[in-house]
């Protein structure tokens, strides 16, 4: 027999990719709701986005407190009162806090849905962040990042991003023990009245949808004082670092360092946008990418080297991201500079690019996997201001983008001289 | 790990087929149309457990060399990508876990793939040369450059005095993946990887006559080899307490207290199980609320165990809240386990840790890269078929018996205890 050759492979560009439509409709107060109904199993994924991240807060860490908090206390039920009610139901009720954004997500058996959204009700409107809850968030996470400032990977992204964007822009600011000494109670009480109680709000669900969702979603939530999201949000100035390169030492005992190389880059809504997502995966973006084929599999400096954009809806930044051996941490650098060399200079062969089309269609066929993994998608286009007319044009682009095409992109942008360069050890 | 993964493998109510070839492989067909995807997964008997303890951290290693092209096949990633294909790979202490995912239409392309790698590998030198500091890199990543990392390097050494879940499936030293040679390599190939070691799962949008045609022509030519049989050192009923205590240059006190618990397949694995549920299974859980927020002795507290095949470990962990004394944390501690061992629990709460498991079945991942490789453990643990089992075994779990183990399990004479302390 022969196992030499190849099989037979259909190319992924050949595929048919479809994104499931999303059902809209409006609750009473206005609020939109995006669902999607597929799946087998009998549950639901409801994500209440706010606007309400760290954006809109005065004071640093107010929009995470807060957000965290929600399920510390309302004026009718203790934190463990709420814990337990979630648990019993088998139940999961997370809260996240992002730059623009701060999502509750009620994750449950769709049986349980009329005795657990009442309690999401009560935590979105009726939260009254106990100062007892507050002292132990604070010690808490005084302790937590004391750990994580030992690590060289967690001060470096933060660096970065401080260099990026400045201390001051809410994707460059980050957290100081005194910043959470200075949160009290009444700080979170008026960010909670502002952008809860009288926010702005949009509602993702997915799952295999009762019938009567519209009806039970508009009981719990559409008399409430929140608003649409107006699409305004508020300019922040950035204030990025002038010194491109650092070395840092953190930790005299460190055997690796952390390595973040990173360029300002423009948000989806650019021209070059998607087209550049398809020079990334192939750059760093993917097991097979060049970085990786160098710098991990054919030098072995690192365990894994990549390379992507940030994931901001407002400006954005192309980073590298290694950690690598404290002795080879200068040669990596070297490393990358040549690949990014190599990609200005010469075009990449037809059958690499074919290569990097088939893995990113098999990729997207493969993610578009289950309602929630569908929802994921939407979530993003709209909360980045886009149609699903963006997802077919991703994937054109990705089936039709040329050598030379992703050569001018590598000559426009993978400039050494424009990126920030830091090592933490 | 070959690379880092999100997620872990729950359980899953799911259909299948099984057949086994003239030389030994086990094969499980399990057909889902709602995607138009396929799964090959490739189990092989073989874990950190199966080392030499002089030549720890080799089946993690190999797990790197299986891709480091093989006998026919200059490069395992290239012709999977082109197909549109993803792979990734995970070894334990007990066991080594290929798969790769690609468009359905594609899936003999990973049949190709899968059975030259099974044949042969190239053995290249290179490939090793750069793995050994691919791993040693690794290595360094997760347990030595991070604070607390050589917890479990400690605790292992101190919980197993004969069973080689004494060692890490990284390995117990650097050197000894830095000394490996080629003719290691080859004959741990030769050992351990062939037909008769391995489970392979199809997944997805396929049929089972697709599956048994293409497993004819792919695997049934690969000789046999021989069946290697597991004989390693059974570890001993602790007999009294253990303790260790370390000083490192870490930020904050932290407690670490293990207790030896039952094997995978013993039926008071379920009620283990549930006790770690009980104590850390969420924001209501006993410990969570008595110790990080009534007491505030600890600043976080978990417990879990890793459902390894042989008898594993029960733990609970935590960091101290700064100034608390690491007697007091460790009295907070026993006196929750105490109130468990007099009083037991309640219907309710036994009903919320079930209903918690039950709710954990329903959200699974519904990936098919999840139900490929849960299938392929289940089988190596002695039968697929106990995957549809699992919910019916936790709901049996009475409130006595959570009781009568919690005595047993939570015995002073089974514990081991670390005590962490910061060094400044």
């Amino acid at each position: 027999m022969n196992r030499i050759e190849a099989p037979v492979i259909k190319d992924a560009i050949e595929f048919n990719l479809q994104l499931k439509p999303c059902r809209q409709f409006t609750l009473n107060n206005g609020v939109p709701v995006y669902a999607i109904d597929a799946g087998a199993q009998e549950v639901l994924q409801l994500e209440l986005v706010f606007y309400a991240g760290n954006w809109f807060e005065q004071q640093k860490n107010v929009a995470a407190a807060t957000s965290y908090l929600l399920k510390n206390g309302t004026s009718g039920k203790n934190a463990f009162q709420l814990n337990e009610t979630f648990d019993y139901y088998g139940a999961y009720c997370n809260r996240s806090c992002y730059n623009e954004t701060a999502v509750v997500t009620l994750s449950c058996i769709n049986k349980h849905l009329p005795a657990l959204l009442p309690v999401v009700r009560e935590m979105i409107t009726d939260s009254v962040f106990p100062e007892t809850e507050l002292d132990i968030y604070k010690q808490n996470s005084k302790q937590k990042l004391k750990v994580s400032l030992q690590k060289c990977d967690y001060v470096a992204t933060r660096l970065a991003d401080a260099y990026l964007y400045g201390e001051t822009h809410p994707y460059g600011k980050y957290t100081n023990p005194e910043d959470l000494d200075a949160l009290n109670s009444s700080l979170l009480q008026d960010f909670f009245k502002q952008y809860y109680l009288n926010g702005q709000c949009v509602i993702f669900v997915s799952g295999k949808l009762p019938e009567n969702l519209p009806e039970q979603l508009n009981n719990a939530f559409g008399d409430l004082g929140l608003k649409p999201f107006n699409k305004v949000i508020p300019q922040i100035a950035q204030l990025p670092a002038v010194e491109k390169k650092y070395r840092i030492q953190n930790d005299v005992n460190g055997v690796q360092g952390a390595i973040r190389i990173a360029r300002p880059f423009p948000n989806r809504h650019h021209p070059d946008f998607m087209k550049v997502m398809v020079l990334n995966t192939l750059f760093g973006g993917f097991f097979g990418s060049r970085l990786m084929s160098n710098i991990r599999e054919d030098k072995g400096y690192t365990y894994g080297i990549h390379s992507f954009v940030q994931n901001h809806i407002h400006d954005s930044a192309w980073m590298i991201s290694t950690e690598a051996g404290k002795d080879v941490c200068e040669a990596t650098i070297e490393e990358v500079y040549k690949e990014m060399k190599i990609l200005r200079e010469e075009p990449i062969d037809a059958e690499e690019l074919l290569l990097v089309r088939n893995f990113l269609i098999g990729t997207i066929l493969g993610d578009l996997d289950g309602p929630f993994h569908i929802m994921g998608r939407w979530k993003n286009l709209v909360l980045n201001n886009l149609t699903d007319d963006y997802f077919y044009r991703s994937i054109e682009t990705i089936k039709t983008i040329s050598a030379e095409e992703l050569q001018e992109l590598a000559k426009k942008y993978l400039n050494p001289e424009e990126f920030y360069e830091l090592v933490v050890i | 790990m070959r690379a880092f993964l999100h997620g872990s493998v729950h359980l899953h109510m799911i259909q299948f087929e099984r057949f086994e070839i003239a030389n030994g492989l086990k094969v499980l067909v399990h057909r889902d149309v709602s995607t138009p995807m396929a799964v090959v997964n490739v189990l092989y008997d073989v874990g950190a457990r199966d080392e030499n303890p002089a030549q720890t951290g080799f089946a993690h290693l190999f797990e790197h060399l299986m891709f480091g092209g093989s006998i026919h096949i200059p490069v395992y990633d290239e012709p999977l990508q082109l197909a549109g294909g993803e792979n990734n790979a995970f070894t334990t202490n007990d066991l080594t876990n290929y798969y790769c995912q690609l468009p359905a239409e594609n899936l003999e392309t990973a049949f190709w793939l899968e059975s030259d790698r099974m044949l042969s590998l190239a053995f290249s030198k290179k490939s090793l040369e750069v793995q050994r500091k691919v791993v040693s890199e690794e290595f360094k990543e997760h347990y030595i450059n991070k604070p607390y990392g050589d917890v479990w390097h400690k605790l292992r050494e101190l919980t197993y005095t004969v069973h080689p879940y004494r060692w890490m499936t990284i390995g117990a030293e650097l050197s000894h993946i830095e000394n490996a040679t080629l003719d290691d390599v080859k004959s741990f190939f030769h050992k351990h990887y062939n037909p008769s070691n391995a489970i392979l799962v199809v997944a997805g949008n396929i049929t089972v006559e697709e599956v048994k045609r293409l497993t004819e022509k792919w695997f049934a030519p690969i000789p046999a080899g021989e069946k290697y049989v597991r004989n390693l050192p059974v570890e001993p009923k602790q007999e009294a307490a253990r303790s260790k205590t370390v000083k490192a240059k870490v930020p904050l006190d932290a407690l670490y207290k293990c207790w030896h618990i039952y094997p995978r397949t013993d039926m008071r694995y379920y009620i283990a199980d549930l006790i770690t549920e009980i104590l850390s299974g969420g924001g209501s859980s006993r410990l969570f609320q008595s110790l990080v927020k009534e007491k505030q002795l600890f600043s976080n507290i978990e417990c879990y165990h890793l459902g390894s095949t042989d008898a594993g470990l029960l733990t609970i962990e935590g960091k101290l809240v700064k100034g608390v004394k690491m007697e007091d944390a460790e009295a907070g501690i026993h006196e929750e386990l105490m109130m468990l061992q007099q009083d037991g629990i309640s219907q309710r709460e036994l009903e919320k840790v079930k209903n918690k498991t039950e709710s954990m079945i329903a959200f699974e991942d519904m990936s098919i890269t999840n139900r490929a490789a849960s299938l392929a453990i289940y089988e190596l643990l002695g039968d697929a078929e106990l995957i549809n089992k699992e919910l019916d075994r936790y709901r049996a779990v009475t409130a006595d018996e959570i009781k009568k183990e919690s005595n047993i399990i939570f015995d002073e004479k089974n514990s081991n205890t670390l005590y962490y302390y910061a060094d400044n």
